[in-house]
Formats: C-alpha cells, sequence, structure tokens
C-alpha cells in the first residue's frame, strides 16, 4: 500500500484534499456547484485541445478554466447565472468533442481526464500541483473575510463597499487554478466531488466558519485517504470510492445537523434560548 | 441550396433519423426547458444528463435495456435531489452537488467493469458525446412516444406549475401543492433528460435544455411566447447544425468531419449571445425572470 507508486498518489491526493477542503467550503458558503462543476468539466475540453496542436495539456487546462470563469462571471451580470453557466460548459464540451473528432486520442486519455490517474502521478507531476495549490491557499487566506461577508451577508458587505461582482471573478479565478492543478491527477469529476461532499458536510457539523474550514479538509482528507486504501485493495477506481465516502460524509452531516435540531427545539421549549445559527442558510 | 446541401444529403438514412429524433428531442427539451431555467434548475437539469448517464452505463454492465438504465437513474436522482435539499433555493444546489458526485462516483465503477467486462472501448465517449448520426431507426418510436407522455404531464400540471414556480407563497395560499407540482416537475425533468441524453448524448441533451428556453426568456415578454419561440429556436438549431455536420465531411481535406453536436452547441450559444444584445432585449422586465437568477447568485430576495 505504500510502495513507491503509491506514495505520490498519498502525496498528491492529500494535497488536493486539502486546497478542495479550503476552495471547496467557499464553493458551498456561495452555492457556486454549479460552476464548480462547469470549470473542470469544461477545461478538459481544453486538454483536449492542447493535445490536438501538440503543447502541454497543462496550457490548454488553463486558458479553458480560465475561460470558463471569466466568461460566467461576464455573463451572468446579464443573465441567469445558472443558465449561463450551463452553456459556457457545453460549449466547451462541444468544443472538446470537436478536437478529439480531429485528433487520434486514444479512449483511455480521455477516461483519465474525467476520472483522473492519481495511482500514476510521476513526481515530475508533483511540483505544479503544489505551486498552484499553494497559490489557491494563499489567495483565499487573504481574501477569507471579503469572500465570507459577501457570502454571508452581501448587503453589509456592499454597505462596507466590497464589490461582490469582483469577488466573484476573483473567487472563479482560484476555482479555475484550483482546476488546472488538479485535472490532470485526480479528473474533472473527482476534482468536483471533493470540492462539494465534504464542505457540504462539514457544514452541518459546524456554524462557525473557521471550525467548518477546518473539518471540510479533515473530512476531505478522510475520503481520499479511505478511497486511496479501498481503490488499492480492491483495484475499483479511486473515483467511485471518493463519491461514495463524499455523499457518505454528506448523509452524516445531514442526520447529526437533524438530531441537533431536535435537541435544540426541546432545550428551547423547556425555557433557553435556541442559540442562533451565525451561518444561518445553511 | 446546392452550396447549402452537399450531395447525398436527402437519401442519407442516418441523416433521416437524425432530423426526426433530433428534432423531437429538441421540441421537447425546450417546452420543459423553459420552466426549469425560469425556476432556476438549469443545475439540476444538467446534473441529470449526468445521473442518467449513470443509469446508462450501469444498464450496460448488467445486461438490461439502456433506456430503463437512464430513466431509472434519471428518476431516482431526481428523487434524491428533491429529499436532500427542498427547504430553499440554495441548498437545492448543494444537494443537487452531492447527487452528481455520488453519481460520477458510480459511472467511473461501471465504466471501468463495462472496460474490463468486455474490453470495448469508446464507451464513455460515446456516453459523454452521443452521436445522433449512429442512432438506429427502431428508437424513434420509442423517442416519441416518451416525448408525448412527457408532454402530456407538462399540459397537465402547467398551470399550478406556473404558479408555484413564480410565487410559491402565492400558490400555497391557493391550495396548490407547491411540494407535489415540484417533485412531478422533476420527475418530468428527469424523463425529458433522459431520454434526450440516450438519444442525443449528454452534452447536447443540456444545450437544448437551457439553450433554446434561456434564449427565449430574453427576447420574449411573457411565458407563452417564451413557449412558441423555445421549441422553434431549438429546432432550427439542431436542422441547420446537421446540415452542416454533414457538410463538414466535406470541407478537410482529409474528409474527418466535425460532430454534429459541436455545430448545434454552437449556433445554441451564438444565439444566446446574440439574444443579450441591447437591440433584441425586451423593454419590460417581468419579476418572473429575475426573481430565480438573483436567488442563484446568492442574493436573498
Amino acid at each position: 500500500m505504500f510502495t513507491s507508486f503509491m506514495v505520490n498518489a498519498w502525496l498528491i491526493g492529500s494535497i488536493v484534499a486539502v486546497v478542495a477542503g479550503i476552495v471547496g467550503f467557499f464553493v458551498v458558503m456561495r452555492s457556486s456547484a454549479f460552476a464548480a462543476h462547469a470549470i473542470p468539466n469544461g477545461a478538459f475540453a481544453g486538454a483536449a485541445g492542447a493535445n490536438l496542436v501538440g503543447i502541454n495539456p497543462l496550457v490548454g487546462l488553463g486558458v479553458f478554466s480560465l475561460a470558463a470563469a471569466l466568461g460566467i462571471a461576464t455573463l451572468s451580470r446579464r443573465g441567469r447565472a445558472d443558465a449561463v453557466t450551463a452553456l459556457a460548459l457545453v460549449m466547451m464540451l462541444a468544443l472538446g468533442a470537436a478536437f478529439l473528432s480531429q485528433s487520434t486520442e486514444y479512449e483511455p486519455a480521455i477516461f483519465s481526464l474525467l476520472f483522473g490517474e492519481i495511482l500514476g502521478v510521476s513526481t515530475g507531476q508533483l511540483w505544479p500541483v503544489i505551486a498552484l495549490g499553494a497559490v489557491c491557499v494563499v489567495a483565499v487566506g487573504v481574501l477569507y473575510r471579503p469572500l465570507l461577508l459577501t457570502s454571508i451577508a452581501p448587503e453589509i458587505a456592499a454597505a462596507r463597499g466590497l464589490r461582490p461582482e469582483r469577488l466573484e471573478i476573483i473567487f472563479l479565478v482560484v476555482l479555475a487554478c484550483a482546476t488546472t492543478m488538479t485535472v490532470p491527477v485526480v479528473g474533472a469529476l473527482l476534482i468536483f466531488t471533493l470540492m462539494i461532499g465534504p464542505p457540504a458536510a462539514a457544514r452541518c457539523f459546524s456554524d462557525r466558519a473557521p471550525v467548518a474550514m477546518g473539518l471540510s479538509v479533515l473530512i476531505g482528507l478522510l475520503t481520499i485517504w479511505g478511497a486511496l486504501a479501498c481503490a488499492y485493495v480492491t483495484n475499483w477506481p479511486v473515483g467511485f470510492y471518493v463519491g461514495s465516502y463524499s455523499a457518505a460524509w454528506f448523509v452524516i452531516g445531514r442526520l447529526f445537523r437533524a438530531w441537533r435540531r431536535a435537541q435544540g427545539s426541546r432545550r428551547a421549549r423547556s425555557g433557553d434560548l435556541a442559540r442562533e445559527n451565525v451561518l444561518a442558510g445553511a | 441550396m446546392r452550396y447549402l446541401f452537399e450531395p447525398g444529403f436527402f437519401s442519407s438514412g442516418p441523416v433521416h433519423v437524425a432530423v426526426t429524433v433530433g428534432a423531437v428531442s429538441a421540441l421537447v427539451s425546450a417546452f420543459v426547458g423553459v420552466f426549469t431555467v425560469m425556476r432556476g434548475q438549469s443545475f439540476a437539469g444538467h446534473a441529470l444528463t449526468d445521473v442518467a448517464t449513470t443509469g446508462g452505463s450501469g444498464a450496460f454492465f448488467f445486461n438490461f435495456s439502456p433506456l430503463l438504465g437512464f430513466l431509472g437513474a434519471g428518476v431516482l436522482g431526481a428523487g434524491a435531489m428533491d429529499l436532500v435539499g427542498v427547504e430553499r433555493l440554495r441548498g437545492r444546489d448543494i444537494a443537487t452537488g452531492v447527487v452528481l458526485g455520488f453519481a460520477t462516483g458510480l459511472a467511473a465503477l461501471f465504466l471501468y467493469l463495462d472496460a474490463t467486462k468486455n474490453a470495448t472501448t469508446g464507451v464513455s465517449q460515446q456516453i459523454l458525446f452521443g452521436s445522433i448520426f449512429t442512432l438506429n431507426s427502431s428508437t424513434i418510436p420509442l423517442v416519441v412516444g416518451m416525448s408525448v407522455i412527457t408532454l402530456g404531464v407538462l399540459a397537465l400540471i402547467y398551470r399550478p406549475l406556473l404558479l408555484s414556480s413564480i410565487s410559491p407563497d402565492l400558490a400555497g395560499a391557493r391550495g396548490i401543492r407547491v411540494r407535489l407540482v415540484g417533485v412531478l416537475f422533476m420527475l418530468t425533468l428527469a424523463v425529458a433528460v433522459g431520454l434526450s441524453s440516450i438519444a442525443i448524448g449528454s452534452v447536447l441533451s443540456t444545450a437544448l435544455l437551457i439553450g433554446p428556453a434561456a434564449t427565449a426568456l430574453r427576447v420574449t415578454k411573457n411565458l407563452r411566447a417564451a413557449l412558441v419561440v423555445a421549441p422553434i429556436l431549438g429546432v432550427v438549431a439542431t436542422w441547420l447544425g446537421v446540415v452542416l455536420a454533414y457538410d463538414s465531411f466535406y470541407w478537410f481535406p482529409s474528409s474527418q468531419g466535425l460532430p454534429v453536436s459541436f455545430f448545434i452547441v454552437t449556433l445554441i450559444f451564438l444565439g444566446y449571445l446574440v439574444s443579450g444584445l441591447p437591440a433584441l432585449r425586451r423593454r419590460t422586465s417581468s419579476p418572473v425572470a429575475t426573481a430565480p437568477a438573483r436567488e442563484f447568485k446568492g442574493v436573498p430576495v
């Protein structure tokens, strides 16, 4: 389980889980799940395009995820954000289909871009992931307070002079950055799952933002570690375990919250004040 | 005409099937799409295509009818999304994401098992992008039949659906069971999307669901007009796309054509962009059109 090729998988899985946990926390807070799905899936088309013209797939991924982020942010100012996201996604996938039809890309290459090839990560692939991951974490750290404020209380944020549209663009660019680094190693679908499941579960456990963010990273790590171990033993795809464990954590989180609310209402009836949820709207 | 239609266009069997199935899918998708876009459920609409895909790959593995897999998974997925996050619009987004994440995980497993079991290649690409030109003509009656049922259900719940989409509170006060209407609509959406993704692929299915509807809602003044304009846009884009894709076989010396989904999606996308030009936008903005968009952006309405 800890043979040489697995060491890289453990390392890269952990890095991805940490970045996804931190960025994903804001994806959930801001309800940007669709964008978090659209950017990696669309970016996959960029890799196909880069392959066709014979450049580094990372460049194609970067260009496409940035284009997606900026396109979604710009177009949704004048239209419905979710419809615009859907259209941007299908447009990029259609471009991907066009690229694939012109190239001689072999089927497994497509499969690995969608579902990842985490078990075959070389040491050389580690560095771009670490670098871009660090950029994402630093960016979220710097923007932590304004991001949180515009997510929870847009009116207060606007009153304080923050500009939600500009923050949305910056956040989507961070999302694009996280996507670029992770798609080649964990696949477009897996990164989305890691950005939604663990943070959504974490928010059920705690109403306090820093705690929820920490929990989100922790749950993400447990998910990816468990998935890697199971995938190693059973030889089934890592993506299957990540998807199942994320969903399971979310179900546990929801049950926990339902149980605590039942307790809270009992206490409220007996005279105590029900604790005000800081993250109302969870 | 000779320059538009390359030789053999009208006598080609696959073209006949593509034109028929494409038009039917475009029509149904556009009708369902208008409500989907209006209710702010584009994400669910897209996610259901992926969930249906999981069903398709599962059916392939367990050796039962792919159609059953597509529809079954779609209905299950819609039920799960509804179960987890109906309370409020924002929670629904996350619920959709979690269900989608789980479904794609399952799809990864099924595709892996399919590949090891049958040593077939091209499955994931086929499922994702589909191909309107490789359809079997025997699917036509099935697609048409299911489409009629979908439209029938939609017509049946038209008024309560409309009211509960615009104002759930008002609908509730009038005795409409908003939750039930919502579930019925999700099921209709699941069937429509599952059907069109088996026929034309997951990508094209989303494009035909959201694109024409979003464009129509932008250029028309009311919902009824949008319900007329959206299907027209969808069918026109589909047919033009089929023609262009057929012609594209003659464009390159390698006679390697471009996929039909590429043309249809590009036409739909361009249509949406053009509809955003100031001259074409309708003057009055109704609350119908703006409410879901504002809620989606996370701004409490």
